[in-house]
């Protein structure tokens, strides 16, 4: 299981701007933005719940006060 | 007066900070974080460092040490409670404090002597200053740009609780000029900069930091 974490879009990244600056100077000027973030890959015993994910990725993994969670659980 | 001082895997200043507390004239009572024991302090003293390497956010997995489960139990009760740089990230990481410690909008670690004004005169923690009062203490991290939602800044200045602001300019982009900021009932305070090591002359800019270890030993004789 999968669990991405990123900055919530009003809480400015600094780093995802420096990526950004590099970037330019590299010739990508075709890239106009970058949001850096964090991407858990989970192993897990039995099964977890979307409800057990979100508490796991909630509690720990991201911090609800700067940032929102993606979680990608195995479609089969 | 016991005053404890937590000590997690990375902690840099905990010496400092218990040496803080006995030129105050309290008694430092050195703790470990994976104990469930306060062992009867009076009052606790976070330091700052890089707890667990700063890994996964800073202060986030020290926040959730067997004895911060103890600290947040207590601090709930008025148990009075200072988080100085790590420390203050592991406060808000732990729900004591509002808002985050986030990478300085330069990304550059800074360290240099800081001015700051002690906007609240009346916590645990700063009696011992006047308010407005202006004091010099050194700064130095490289994830300490306060942020939280816009609303939730409105709320915690209308409710008076930014303890502590930079002036004279801001190390870290934090929103507000932010340097620290206490909990509703002025028990639990977080601040970046570091007043453990502005405590004598020999070794710091100033000895104006003296007063919130000072401050705290009153605190606890009051209630």
């Amino acid at each position: 299981m999968v669990v991405d974490v990123v900055l919530k879009p009003e809480i400015s990244d600094p780093q995802g701007q420096a990526v950004l600056g590099a970037l330019g100077r590299l010739g990508h000027t075709q890239v106009t933005g970058v949001r850096q973030g964090k991407h858990f890959v989970l192993d897990v015993e039995g099964t977890v719940d979307e409800a057990d994910l979100r508490q796991i990725a909630e509690t720990l993994l991201a911090n609800p006060v700067i940032e929102d969670v993606e979680l990608h659980l195995p479609t089969d | 007066m016991r005053i404890g001082v937590i000590t997690f895997p990375g902690s840099l200043d905990d010496v400092d900070a218990a040496r803080a507390v006995r030129l105050a004239g309290g008694e430092p009572v050195t703790l470990w974080h994976a104990s469930h024991d306060l062992a009867d302090v009076d009052a606790v003293v976070l330091p700052g460092g890089f707890s667990y390497g700063d890994y996964l956010r800073a202060g986030a997995i020290a926040a959730r040490a067997p004895l911060m489960r103890e600290v947040v139990d207590r601090a709930r009760q008025g148990m009075p409670v200072l988080g100085i740089c790590n420390g203050f990230q592991v406060l808000c990481e732990a729900g004591l404090l509002p808002g985050a410690l986030t990478r300085n909008s330069h990304l550059h670690f800074r360290n240099r002597d800081q001015r700051l004004r002690i906007e609240r005169a009346d916590t645990a923690w700063t009696s011992a200053y006047a308010e407005g009062q202006e004091i010099v203490v050194p700064v130095k991290n490289g994830e300490g740009r306060y942020v939280a939602s816009p609303a939730e800044l409105e709320r915690l200045e209308g409710e008076g609780r930014v303890a502590v602001r930079y002036v004279g300019g801001n190390p870290n982009g934090s929103l507000r000029d932010v340097a620290g900021v206490t909990s509703e009932d002025g028990r639990v305070v977080g601040l970046m900069p570091h007043p453990e090591h502005a405590v004598e002359d020999l070794t710091g800019p100033s000895t104006d930091g003296l007063g919130f270890f000072t401050s705290v030993l009153k605190a606890v004789v009051a209630a």
